[in-house]
């Protein structure tokens, strides 16, 4: 079993597609590197966090993109962000079977913070002008820094996500909440109550992760495998459907004040326990019962 | 400027708009027709329930009134920072508002913003960040996050911050940033109402906004990377 957690994203990338098929735009050897970085003395890659390419997925033609955390949490600059744009205005020339996302991002690079954030508004448009166009767009979260800020809001603009036990997914991490709201408010130490809040668990409960696997890239990939056939729909009915859905979790759950609370409003038995049950087991104890 | 002060200067004609709490909504009329107001007040923080509201607006519009223009007036501080609203899925509600306005979009409603006075981060993001044409007034506040909160983060010493800023605009508060890097199409000043009209007759076209921070010296590279990897071998 190969970690997917532990891996690096270039790893990620061998592990999901069929071997031997990826093939990356951009390569570092052409040194596209943040110049904004430099000029603040911080050391940059020639990647720019992230790596953008094509390759086959059960012998589909698909784009992958792959953020690293281990380059500033994967969060997004200029090049980062354009590299991204490209990739998706590139699926909708090329109309592969699928986009994939390797998402692992706190969101906009605070060193180049306007560029960043225009940089994911632009992806965000990119991503809804490819589903418009019918090519859809599945996302992975499962990496060491989770998916925070203006990625957490791309994220959900997908037509599905995958997620680990360890994957988290939100806007404002953590950290930020208690910094600036202070710790009564989120305590960002208490690792069960931070994982409970916006870990692949509560999501995969409340409908946003299509998918719960085990942290192990084989598991990605088949999950992966298993949505390629999902079909874009942002019509009238689809979105309307949608705000049903999120108007009633705001009726159901919006006075719960902890995930637990979720839960046991789901009609599961001893929520207490579903953080301790490893995915198989875990599926089994709350299936039928998801939001 | 304050919302009230800024609908009657962009429609002398009249507008019909409800407040209720930070949020606003109605109709303008407007030299080409009705315009669609969805909007919000005192630097409102968008969490669920804002992001919610928006996006039920927006699927009424589409509903009730095929290609009507939008205008989004959002004042915002930024997303709303609770565990609450994380709980719940907060950037879930952003997304689902920004799928209403692509659906708006595809439908031929053209979707205009203008920030009167601030834009800040997610709450920029989820909102006139979203629209085919983003305005500003000049005297707008627009950031990610002040030039100390940037220090104390990245390390960097704020002297430092402070004088790259004069010269660079890749990171520094300002509306004139957020123009040069290509975000904001242009700052509206004078006749609001004629501003708003031109706007509204102006051709829409796909995302426009490497291509003018490029020409305006703002952002280097983000148009000619995304284009490299858009046409790269193989």
């Amino acid at each position: 079993m190969n970690s997917y957690y532990e891996a690096s994203a270039r790893e990620r990338l061998r592990l999901l597609l069929d071997p031997g098929t990826f093939h990356e735009f951009l390569p570092p050897s052409e040194r596209v590197a943040s110049p904004h970085l430099l000029q603040l003395d911080t050391p940059a890659a020639f990647d720019d966090g992230i790596i953008v390419g094509k390759g086959l997925l059960d012998g589909r033609a698909v784009l992958a993109a792959a953020q690293e955390g281990g380059f500033m949490g994967g969060a997004v600059g200029e090049v980062h962000g354009a590299k991204l744009v490209g990739l998706l205005e590139r699926a909708r020339d090329e109309r592969p079977a699928a986009v994939l996302l390797l998402v692992e991002s706190g969101g906009v690079r605070l060193h180049e913070a306007n560029a960043g954030l225009i940089g994911v508004s632009e992806i965000m448009r990119a991503v809804l002008a490819l589903r418009s166009a019918g090519v859809p767009v599945i996302v992975l979260d499962g990496g060491q820094f989770g998916c925070f800020g203006g990625m957490g809001i791309v994220a959900r603009l997908c037509d599905a996500i995958v997620m680990s036990e360890e994957g988290r997914l939100g806007l404002s991490g953590p950290e930020v909440i208690e910094t600036t709201c202070g710790v009564e408010e989120f305590d960002s130490r208490d690792r069960a109550l931070v994982w409970r809040t916006v870990g692949g668990k509560h999501r995969y409960l409340l409908g946003e992760a299509d998918a719960l696997v085990a942290d192990d890239a084989a598991a990605f990939r088949q999950a992966a495998i298993d949505l390629l056939d999902t079909k874009p729909d942002l019509s009238l009915e689809a979105l309307t459907a949608e705000h049903e859905r999120l108007g009633g979790r705001l009726e159901r759950f919006g006075a719960c004040r902890d995930a637990l609370d979720i839960w046991s409003a789901l009609g599961i038995a001893a929520p207490e326990k579903l953080p301790l049950l490893e995915a198989d087991a875990f599926r089994a104890a709350v299936a039928g019962k998801r939001a | 400027m304050d919302a009230k002060t800024l609908l009657a200067k962009l429609f002398p004609a009249g507008s019909d708009v409800a407040f209720d709490g930070l949020f606003f909504h109605g109709t303008g009329e407007s030299a080409s027709g009705k315009v669609a107001i969805i909007g919000s007040v005192d630097a409102a923080p968008i969490g669920v329930e804002l992001a919610f509201r928006m996006a039920a607006d927006v699927l009424e519009i589409v509903r009730e009134h095929p290609a009507r223009p939008i205008l989004l007036l959002v004042d915002t501080q930024g997303q709303r920072l609770s565990r609450r609203d994380e709980l719940l899925g907060i950037n879930g509600y952003m997304a689902h508002l920004a799928k209403c306005l692509q659906l708006a979009r595809n439908r031929g409603h053209k979707i205009i913003g203008l920030v009167y006075s601030e834009a800040v981060s997610g709450g920029f993001l989820a909102s006139s960040l979203l629209s085919d044409h983003c305005y500003a007034l000049p005297e707008s506040q627009v950031r990610v996050m002040n030039l100390p909160a940037m220090s104390r983060i990245t390390k960097i010493p704020l002297e430092r911050l402070e004088e790259l800023s004069q010269s660079s605009p890749v990171f520094a508060p300002g509306v004139a940033n957020y123009l040069k890097m290509g975000a904001i199409q242009a700052l509206w000043e004078g006749d609001l109402a004629q501003r708003l009209a031109e706007a509204l007759d102006a051709p829409t076209e796909s995302d426009s906004r490497r291509q003018w921070g490029e020409q305006r010296d703002g952002r280097r590279l983000a148009r000619a990377v995304s284009e490299r990897v858009r046409h790269a071998e193989p």
